[in-house]
């Protein structure tokens, strides 16, 4: 054998169209996960406000409130939380062996459960934007 | 379809007759040979060109001895579609009619014995098993991913082999039974507890679809870890021995490693459940592991 060929990585993400329920389960966690790493220290900022005094607080919260960029966000953020804690649920009863034959089923239904109660949650986020 | 050699008899026949100088008769067979072989290529393509029932194949090609095939490339076959039809047979009429150099892994045709696992149309599959009646055309046949690729279609096992002999596959013991002929039994019910796992053909195709084993080279892989399962789960082998094995199995790049993707159980063409044996591995550690003191 004089020499071989390394092709690399071929399941990069040009070739998402074949992912399975598996895959895109695992991709959608890691996504979710570090948004919620992410929100955490904007959350932690926006808190932090409150060191300065109360008013200071309060303007932050009405200013960001006001915008609805930031609704919009909320909804989001209130997406990924959800799909987090729910496939969260799913990998639980993966580790402890409960019903890995329909890994694929949970995974769709987790799914569908957060995009039901997020366009459940619009009418409460965006209440007062306009 | 057939596998057999082209006939070449005639050939060879006349030119023993015309005998000169063995230089001129080898060179003459050749041209012969060559001139036969052409013919028998163009007559190929013109039937599966006149056959409406064909199927494109394109495979890839890389060949590091031959300069102008140092690149690699995909070649398209069109190959005569019969009911029944595998990706192996259509490869191998591809290889018997077109192009002889064409190179792949292949023996028992009846997914058993593991060596004809290709990368089909974006999954692993076993050639021998996968129907070209169930795949879009064109069929993109490539070797397994996250391999070496030695030549065409054939991979580099040898890092595949290493991972399986590190978890130690052979049957082993902490006491042998009185007498020397003496069966060592085994319970029904352990028997099918690991049933699923003596199943594996060793192809390779679990560990080529991994995400994590394609990124960190010292993962077990989840073949290997399922020939651990089949004999950690074994209970003839003993309390010592399995703590041993579970020793291989829980260090840092053993069953942790696996985030649970299932993309091995989904390409495993014995239908071992991979992932599940994986889970299990993982809680037995954890059960070994806890102290209550």
């Amino acid at each position: 054998m004089s020499q071989s060929y390394n092709r690399g990585l071929i399941e990069d993400f040009g070739r998402w169209r074949e992912f399975s329920a598996g895959m895109w389960a695992w991709v959608f966690h890691k996504f979710t996960g570090w948004v919620l790493v992410g929100y955490l220290f904007t959350h932690i900022a926006v808190l932090s406000t409150a060191l300065s005094g109360a008013a200071a607080y309060t303007g932050t919260i009405q200013t960001l409130e006001g915008l609805l960029v930031v609704r919009i966000l909320e909804v989001g953020l209130l997406a990924v939380a959800v799909f987090h804690i729910l496939n969260g649920l799913r990998l639980l009863m993966i580790d402890l062996g409960i019903g890995l034959e329909s890994q694929d089923k949970s995974f769709y239904a987790s799914l569908i459960l957060t995009g039901a109660i997020t366009v459940a949650s619009v009418p409460t986020f965006i209440a007062g934007a306009f | 379809m057939s596998t057999q050699v082209p006939k070449r008899e005639e050939v060879e026949s006349t030119t023993d007759e015309a005998a000169s100088s063995p230089g001129k008769q080898r060179r003459d067979t050749a041209k012969a040979d060559r001139a036969g072989q052409q013919e028998k290529q163009r007559e190929a393509e013109e039937r599966a060109k006149a056959n409406e029932d064909t199927v494109r194949i394109k495979v890839f090609r890389y060949d590091p001895e031959v300069e102008a095939k140092q690149e690699p490339r995909f070649d398209e076959f069109h190959v005569p579609f019969e009911k029944g039809m595998t990706v192996l047979d259509s490869l191998m009429y591809a290889r018997d009619h077109y192009d002889p150099s064409l190179t792949f892994r292949h023996s028992c045709r009846q997914a058993i014995c593991g060596s004809d696992a290709f990368f089909i149309n974006g999954s692993q599959r076993l050639g021998c098993k996968t129907q070209l009646s169930e795949l879009d055309e064109p069929v993109r046949i490539e070797p397994l991913p996250h391999q070496d690729v030695v030549k065409d279609l054939v991979v580099d096992m040898d890092h595949f082999y290493e991972q399986m002999h590190a978890v130690e596959p052979y049957f082993d013991p902490d006491e042998l039974p009185d007498g020397e002929l003496e069966e060592q039994r085994q319970s029904r019910a352990n028997r099918e507890k690991i049933k699923m796992s003596t199943r594996c053909i060793w192809c390779g195709a679990c560990m080529s679809s991994c995400n994590i084993a394609a990124g960190d080279n010292q993962y077990l892989g989840p073949a290997a870890i399922n020939k651990a399962y089949r004999f950690a789960m074994d209970e003839r082998e003993g309390e010592a021995r399995k703590q041993e094995r579970l020793k291989i199995i829980e260090q840092e790049h053993g069953v942790w490693r696996c985030q649970t993707q299932f993309s091995c159980t989904e390409v495993c063409p014995k239908d071992i459940p991979l992932t599940e044996h994986i889970q299990e591995l993982k809680r037995e550690a954890v059960k070994s592991n806890l102290k209550f003191w």
